[in-house]
């Protein structure tokens, strides 16, 4: 299931303080657009006016051709930066969350969310509490709930900032097949630039505040190999300069 | 339970205990207070008169407790009612919250005479003070507990699917549940309180009840058996909820 994402003059404040300003966006169906850009600039309040979680204040955004709120909620499945695993729930139950809401009984929704878990490198970890897992096994457990919602667009909101170095590159390329996979229309926010161009197809660039979309650079989604040989190659490296080059003259930091 | 958890306590008490034996059997308390040695019992007297009255007070202590757990669960009942109403909108709560912080101010031993004027000499009195002694802070708690809920999670929800509901049940509800415990503990430790005042304003029966004629007849021992015993439910109830804590909230 796919679906496209767009947004035609949007303008969002917060009272008097502008957020967003003049953002046009056009995501195709089953591609990965990264926002990067400088804390403050509005990437995560475009990811919620996207997903329906807020009106904007002004301009249109279509969600697999839903404009309204409702319909922009319905279509897309939002994941926050931090995980927001339940604690009084095991794993398994997290990860079954949007189906127990979507009215699935509770033997359908964990038989359906299990399926997922062996895929995801946490078999036997289904009856885990949420405090015994690693960081990486939350924010995989946190992925699976995103996803077994089934919904068309995923919005990843600096999904692996928690996360240490390492950990964060093991998943970033257990999370370049997942996201091929599901087929679905992602528009995730990080501050890691290797991060944006190794998993998405394009990178947009926002502004410091009131967020303006900058420029929009090509990503390395397509690139094969593994991620320590793609991220070496003089392509990636070429992406990487341009891409910080284009964040500093934004006038903002990196990361 | 560990050794070291419930020794130190033991031995507090035992020592004050031991102290008041020696100070009162020695007649240094009575001479102190400048009393007849009779009004000022040892913790021996005292024990001695639980045992020879033991129908007596547990007759008595009977009724209380049945009034203590009715009006706990009253108050239970409200204050889960009101807490989850003062958190459902910024208008309820605005308009409710002094209303609350009202219902403390009330002085009990004012209304409770009033009470028993209004509903007789039954349980329904008693039932109410103790209600409303209890309700505050269980309703407090509840409304604390439910503002701590995590707004990512409510809006992670939101996006999953979750109806307002599944939400509250799912993400509110557990959040609450420790602070709510916590109100429910402080309640059933002042319930005890609300039940001696209903007995004073009006009762044939009860731990109260039987306090005030001892007190009448100078009967300080068996006062203060009276008062052992009151504390002892307290205590009891305390632990009790502090048990169901830690079976229910299992993830703290």
């Amino acid at each position: 299931m796919t679906a496209t994402v767009s947004a035609r003059g949007l303008n969002h404040r917060y009272g008097s303080l502008k957020a967003l300003e003049g953002i046009d966006l056009e995501i195709a169906a089953g591609e990965v657009l990264a926002i990067a850009g400088p804390s403050g600039c509005g990437k995560s309040t475009l990811l919620e006016l996207v997903g329906g979680l807020a009106g904007q204040s002004e301009g249109q955004i279509e969600v697999a051709g839903q404009k309204d709120l409702a319909g922009r909620l319905r279509g897309c499945a939002w994941m926050p930066q931090r995980d927001c695993l339940l604690p009084w729930y095991s794993a398994l139950d997290n990860a079954a969350l949007a189906l127990l809401n979507q009215g699935r009984s509770k033997r359908e929704a964990r038989a359906d969310a299990a399926g997922r878990f062996e895929h995801f490198g946490l078999a036997g970890f289904e009856g885990a509490r949420p405090d015994e897992l690693s960081g990486g096994m939350r924010q995989r457990v946190a992925f699976i709930r995103t996803l077994v919602s089934g919904k068309p667009v995923l919005l990843l909101d600096e999904p692996l900032a928690a996360l240490d170095a390492i950990t964060r590159a093991e998943l970033q390329e257990w999370l370049a097949p997942v996201l091929a996979e599901s087929g679905s229309t992602v528009l995730m926010v990080t501050h890691d630039v290797e991060e944006a161009i190794y998993l998405a197809d394009r990178v947009a660039v926002l502004s410091p505040r009131p967020g303006r979309l900058v420029a929009t650079i090509e990503g390395a989604r397509d690139a094969d190999g593994g991620r320590d040989e793609v991220v070496s190659s003089p392509d990636f490296n070429r992406r990487r300069e341009e891409l910080l080059h284009l964040l500093r003259s934004a006038g903002g930091p990196a990361a | 339970m560990k050794l070291t958890n419930w020794l130190p306590p033991l031995l507090v008490v035992l020592t004050l205990v031991g102290l008041w034996q020696i100070a009162a059997s020695s007649g240094f308390m009575a001479d102190t207070l400048g009393l007849e040695e009779f009004l000022v019992p040892s913790p021996s007297e005292i024990a001695d008169v639980l045992w020879q009255d033991r129908s007596l007070i547990l007759d008595n202590a009977g009724t209380t407790l049945v009034e203590i757990v009715a009006g706990f669960g009253l108050a239970l009942l409200c204050g889960l009612a009101v807490g989850v109403a003062l958190r459902s909108s910024d208008l309820i709560r605005r308009a409710g919250y002094p209303l609350v912080v009202a219902s403390q101010t009330i002085p009990v031993i004012v209304i409770a005479p009033v009470l028993v004027v209004w509903f007789g000499y039954g349980i329904w009195p008693k039932l109410l003070v103790i209600a409303l002694i209890c309700f505050f802070p269980i309703a407090v708690n509840t409304l604390d507990g439910l503002r701590q809920t995590d707004p990512e999670a409510v809006k992670m929800m939101r996006s999953l699917d979750g109806s307002r509901l599944g939400t509250f049940r799912r993400v509110e509800v557990p959040t609450a549940l420790p602070s709510i415990f916590t109100g429910a503990r402080i309640a059933a430790a002042v319930a005890v309180i609300g039940a001696v005042f209903g007995e004073w304003a009006g009762s044939d029966k009860g731990l109260g009840h039987l306090i005030l004629q001892d007190n009448a007849q100078l009967m300080t021992a068996r006062m203060f058996a009276s008062v052992f015993v009151l504390s002892l439910i307290a205590i009891a109830l305390y632990a009790l909820i502090g048990l169901l804590e830690r079976v229910v909230v299992r993830w703290r």
